[in-house]
């Protein structure tokens, strides 16, 4: 197991440095100097641009820009953001609360709805159950997340006035009206995570009933409840939680879109806000953060599958 | 995966093609997918003659006007026909979405096959390098490709081309590995072919298949990715027609112009929903060891 894990973290090294290149490069991609983009009103003044190349160390060669970037991030200093005069670090941090708990609301609306369908459509395989079931998924993967969102915010908002088409208040201010602004966002998220969820169950789901423990289970004259769920589903549950965790960090970009949809100030309004500001440095501090998070999440998606499957520990 | 039986279809002499094909048709709802994506690609090349108006043009007596006879999906904001922009925005929609892929398979697909074939560290660093891209979630990274590029429908093209390479990479190098290791590629090195030709003989074409399988769904996620990039102005600019900005300025009009946001978002849907049928048909149909269903 401590083997397995260094192993692992030899693993993820390469790859978060192979990242940091990549960020870091993306700056390269920029047409135009970053300088005369900053300096505004001001590009004519040659001692502005003087001063803003210095600054940010645009008069330095390329390798000594990454180094000093990277040596900040590894101390958490993912620079300073050009618009708002803000530690990057810091926007993110104060960002990141806000899209966590719409990605909660998002995963447990998944799983509500996505384990039970996936478990539902491989029992009774070939039913009109299953094809129901496959159909709701098919249209979950298929329905692009934001029109969803325009959809329920001209349903509930518009015409019903049930929901606030818009906004967001913190849990801890007033939960009532912190779940009336986040239910519908989370509702679109949630559909994407249950559509890939319920795939995930069934297939998982067909492939453990169709083992020999369950033949047997059956033989031995065992209830199908007790089959079902005693039998088949510990065991599908492996796949399903290792790759439900994987999924948790794909919410992460689609909360991209739909906090743009319902105007909740999370990550993914900041990434937005950030590109049309041409607020480099926040681009790359949110890319470089949801990389983390998705490396972090993997990690962990693979100490779970060690934790549940029994049979891997000594491998 | 070596299979020892003979497939009962070649026995009866039928080619994988004929079989392929066979299956597929067999597939009801992936035909109804393959129906729907040619009647859009049609739509988007027969665009001018069959938009009943100018798309772009604007019409100071006729904005956001209700669907009426006149203009079946209503008029916009500068009194355009929504109609006819659904029509012409099938050609964004659908140029990015094949056109991407296509980049995103000329990308990965020969680094993929490169690593698989060569081993050492030059598998080691790109398949580093996949991981690395593949850690950022596709949108995030899409996006932040498409700020520093700068908004344009290419440059949108370009980013999801180069974000979804990673997914070919990985897809070409894992056949590769495997097609090495099958008999009928040992048998051809031990004839004495050379390793260029093994590759491009006896790999490459067994890669074919799950590679149709894996762009037809990349298109339905491309279609979408560069509807996303649009609707947030980093895609199709405007007056230009595109569903995803369609759908960016249909959100200001809600509550007196609700007809301006079905539209585009209908037509996402049913294309994005036609090559994801099309592409579990064609997993079906393609892949000789699943039998679902």
């Amino acid at each position: 197991m401590g083997m397995w894990l260094l192993r692992r973290l030899g693993q993820v090294v390469p790859t978060l440095l192979i990242l940091s290149f990549l960020i870091f490069g993306l700056q390269q991609l920029m047409p135009g100097d970053p300088a005369l983009i900053l300096a505004g009103e001001e590009r004519g003044d040659p001692q502005v641009l003087a001063q803003i190349r210095e600054e940010l160390r645009l008069d330095r060669p390329i390798w000594e820009q990454y180094l000093a970037w990277m040596a900040g991030v590894v101390q958490g200093d993912f620079g300073f953001s050009w618009r708002i005069r803000m530690p990057v670090a810091e926007l993110i941090l104060s960002k990141l609360p806000v899209t966590a708990q719409l990605s909660v609301m998002a995963f447990i609306i998944g799983i509500v709805i996505g384990v039970p369908l996936g478990i539902l459509s491989a029992v009774r395989r070939d039913t009109p159950a299953d094809w129901a079931a496959n159909a709701v998924a098919l249209f979950g993967i298929s329905t692009p997340n934001f029109w969803l969102g325009i959809m329920m915010i001209l349903l509930f908002s518009v015409q019903l006035g049930w929901l606030p088409p818009s906004g967001y208040v913190p849990l801890w201010e007033d939960p009532v009206q912190s779940l009336a602004t986040t239910i519908m966002p989370a509702f679109v998220l949630g559909t994407g995570v249950a559509s890939v969820l319920m795939r995930h169950t069934r297939a998982a789901m067909l492939t453990a009933l169709s083992q020999d423990y369950v033949r047997t289970a059956r033989a031995k004259g065992l209830f199908d409840r007790t089959v079902v769920w005693k039998h088949a589903f510990r065991n599908a549950l492996v796949p399903v939680v290792t790759l439900g965790t994987i999924e948790f960090g794909r919410l992460l970009a689609g909360a991209v879109l739909t906090e743009q949809i319902f105007t909740i100030p999370g990550f993914g309004k900041l990434v937005v806000d950030a590109v049309f500001n041409r607020d480099y440095p926040v681009v790359q501090g949110v890319v470089l953060t949801t990389a983390l998070i998705f490396v972090t999440l993997s990690l962990i998606a693979d100490l779970l599958y060690m934790a549940i499957n029994p049979r891997l520990r000594h491998a | 995966m070596s299979t020892t039986a003979v497939p009962a279809a070649l026995e009866r002499g039928e080619s994988p093609g004929r079989r392929a094909l066979r299956r597929f048709m067999r597939h009801r709802l992936a035909v109804f997918g393959a129906v729907v994506v040619i009647a859009f690609v049609l739509a988007a090349m027969l665009a001018p003659w069959i938009a009943p108006y100018d798309p772009i043009a604007t019409s100071w007596s006729n904005i956001r006007k209700p669907p009426s006879l006149a203009h079946p999906f209503g008029t916009d904001e500068n009194g355009r026909d929504v109609l006819s922009r659904v029509i012409w925005g099938a050609r964004a929609s659908l140029m990015a979405g094949v056109v991407s892929v296509l980049g995103a398979v000329a990308i990965g697909v020969p680094i993929g096959l490169v690593a698989g074939l060569a081993r050492g560290w030059i598998d080691a660093l790109i398949s580093r390098v996949a991981d690395a891209m593949l850690s950022v979630p596709f949108l995030i990274l899409a996006i932040a490709l498409a700020a520093f590029l700068g908004p344009a429908l290419e440059n949108a093209m370009l980013a999801i081309a180069i974000t979804a390479s990673p997914i070919f990479v990985r897809l070409a190098r894992g056949m590769a590995l495997e097609a090495k290791a099958t008999d009928w590629a040992e048998a051809a090195r031990a004839l004495g072919n050379p390793p260029w030709r093994v590759a491009l003989v006896h790999v490459a074409p067994n890669i074919v298949p799950p590679l149709l399988v894996q762009s037809t769904l990349a298109i339905a996620e491309a279609i979408i990715a560069e509807a996303s990039l649009s609707f947030l102005g980093l895609g199709q600019q405007p007056p230009a027609p595109s569903w995803g900005s369609m759908l960016n300025s249909a959100q200001r009009f809600l509550d007196n112009a609700p007809w301006l946001a079905v539209a585009p978002g209908l037509a996402i849907f049913v294309v994005v929903l036609a090559f994801n049928l099309m592409g579990d048909g064609l997993r079906d149909a393609l892949d000789p060891r699943t039998d679902r269903r």
